[in-house]
Formats: structure tokens, sequence, C-alpha cells
């Protein structure tokens, strides 16, 4: 707990079935992303975290590697209830979306040929791939307004997987390294 | 629906490594599925990938949930329960050990400088996973004003993403793409 003005979080420590409730209701109304849905049920409906609580937990799951969100749901239900509260929030939020995408997989191999699937998915497929360009651009953005090694490590990456193909563990492990030490130099 | 014990195991294994490897979250290892899957495995074809990332996208859920489809067309609901185990597993549970001793690096040089460092990284990978799927998606014309068109509304309003899929999917029912 953070030692600043901040108001403490105000709710008791959720229970197990409190945060299996919590990560399951998260992933009913999570169309379109869950991450907003998650602070809202932490920060403002439940009070669990301070809005900067929750910023640096999501700070923290974007530096580890893996599915951010639900590292997200692991670390606070680790802070709440050790492991088994872990496990609880992780089950939460995967149970869901997890029999969802099994019935997805059903109908797609029994219906993913008939006329009018094809239709919707030749129109979605590509819209998906324009809302993944945005987000990049959002990311990418803020590197750019300044010089930096940034924007060059960023193309490297971009180019070696996107275009070269090369497998991604032998990218990471040259630049990965090269992008941190980079970024200790420039600090000084 | 039954699946030999090998391909179970290759599908842990491989999605395991990747989860590990997926700096910056699920969507910068679309392009290694890919590779995978597409390129190395033959277990699906291009359309069908491309096919599984739009469902994963538009499903509700997190968008990690690509590799339960990715694992059913490859075993069926063993594989769907194996890929998906794998590749949300290991990360939570170093989630787990690691979220505990974090906060007391938080101010310490060197984790600053990884941080910056990986940053750009993780920018990148989710950059060539835009790569690798619009050349999959975009095939036709209208596919690709599609692909532009969403990309520049996405960026420029805030208007709700589904809105943006849900036009795509009429333009497509009328057989436009």
């Amino acid at each position: 707990m953070s030692e600043t003005a901040a108001p403490p979080s105000a709710a008791p420590i959720p229970s197990h079935a409190d945060l299996f409730l919590a990560f399951f209701r998260i992933t009913l109304s999570g169309f379109g992303g869950t991450l907003p849905w998650t602070r809202r049920m932490f920060v403002e409906r439940k009070r669990w975290m301070t809005a900067d609580e929750f910023n640096e937990a999501y700070a923290f799951c974007q530096f580890l590697p893996g599915p951010n969100i639900v590292n997200l749901a692991a670390v606070f239900g680790s802070r709440m209830r050790g492991p088994t509260g872990a496990l609880a929030a992780w089950l939460g939020f995967l149970l869901l979306p997890f029999f969802i995408m099994v019935v997805a997989a059903i109908f797609y191999q029994q219906y993913g040929e008939v006329e009018a699937v094809r239709r919707i998915l030749a129109g979605i497929v590509p819209a998906a791939a324009g809302l993944l360009i945005a987000t990049v651009g959002k990311m990418a953005a803020p590197m750019f307004t300044r010089f930096g090694p940034a924007p060059f490590v960023l193309l490297a990456v971009a180019i070696a997987i996107g275009v070269m193909r090369w497998p991604l563990l032998w990218v990471l492990v040259v630049l990965a390294p090269l992008s941190v030490a980079l970024a200790c130099w420039r600090r000084g | 629906m039954k699946a030999d014990g090998d391909i179970l195991v290759l599908l842990a294994v491989q999605f395991a490594i990747m989860s590990l490897l997926a700096l910056g979250g699920a969507n910068a290892v679309v392009p290694e599925m890919h590779r995978q899957a597409v390129e190395l495995r033959g277990w699906m074809d291009e359309r069908q990938f491309a096919d599984m990332f739009a469902i994963s996208q538009v499903a509700p859920g997190p968008n990690v949930m690509i590799v339960t489809l990715i694992g059913y067309q490859v075993a069926g609901f063993s594989g769907a329960l194996v890929a998906t185990l794998a590749m949300c597993g290991p990360t939570a549970v170093l989630a787990h050990f690691l979220g505990r001793t974090w906060d007391r690096f938080k101010d310490t040089k060197w984790r600053i400088a990884v941080q910056q460092g990986l940053v750009p990284i993780s920018v990148g990978l989710v950059g060539a996973s835009a790569i690798v799927l619009t050349r999959a998606a975009d095939h036709s014309l209208v596919a690709g004003v599609i692909t532009a068109a969403t990309a520049a509304t996405a960026y420029w309003t805030r208007w709700n993403p589904l809105w943006l899929i849900a036009m795509a999917a009429l333009v497509g029912l009328a057989g436009l793409v």
C-alpha cells in the first residue's frame, strides 16, 4: 500500500469467490477488450485498488511476457489471497472465454464454408487488421516525437518478424539486449 | 475428439515458449503463431488463420484466446485446452512470484532501463503482427479499403471498435468484398 495522500482502498479484502466472480463478470462484458472493464470493476465499482495502484499493477503486467490482462488477474488475485487467490482470479477470467471459443471453433468447423459466413468473415478480417494497425499507431506515436533509438528498434523488430519472417526467439535474443543497452547508454 | 499425445505435447511446448516470448501481450506473438501454424506445420491455411484472428478479436474475452481456436483446429477439445493452458499458465505463475518482489525494484536504475528498452521491442512486435495480418487479409481492393478506413477511424476517433467491425461485417454480407 502506498504512503501517498491518495485514500487507501476502501473495500474489505475480497474472498476467493469474490475474485472468481469479479473476473467472470468482466469477461461477460468484455467485448472489444477487457482492460477498461477491469479498471471500472476494480477502481470504480469495488474500490479494491486506487487508480495509482491499478496503473502500477498494469505497468508491471505489460513488462511481463504473456497475455497482459490474464497476468493482471493473477497478480491481483495473488496480492489479495496468495496463490489460491491468483488461481481463483485466473480461472474466473479464462473459464467463460475458453468455452465461448470452443463453441466458436465448433461453429467455424461446421459453418466456416457457408456462403453467408464466408462473406461476413471476408468483411471482418480486414477490419480486424485495421484495428491492430490503429493500436500500433497509437503505441508508436509517442516514440517518434523525439530523437532516440526507440523508433529504429521498433522498425527493426517489425521488419525482422513481419517482413523477413525470422523466428521470434532469435530476433529477441539479439534485439532485446541491444535495445536495453541503448536505453542504458542514453540515460548515462 | 481424440488426439494423439505427440501433437498435444508439441502444442504445449510451443505455446508455453511463445507465452514467455510474448513481450507486449498476446498480439506480439501472432506472427510466430502464423509461422508455426501456417508455414512450418501446415495446420491451417492463410485464410483460416486470418479468420481465427478476427474471431478472437470480435468475441468477448482477452485476445489471447486465438490460441484456443488454433488448438481446437489442431487437436479438437483437448488441443484447445492444452493450447490455452500453455499460453496462459506459465506467465501467470511468473506474475504471482514476481508480483511480490516487484515493488522493491520500482525505482532502481536497471529496472527503468529494462522497461524503456523493452517498450519499442513490444510495439515493434505488434507492428509485425499488423503486417502479417494485413497481408493475410487484404486480397482485394475493397478489403484494403476496409483495413485503411478502420485503421484511420480507430486512430483518429474514439468510436467503439465494435461498430467498425459491425459495419465491415455488413459490407461483407452484402457481397462487396
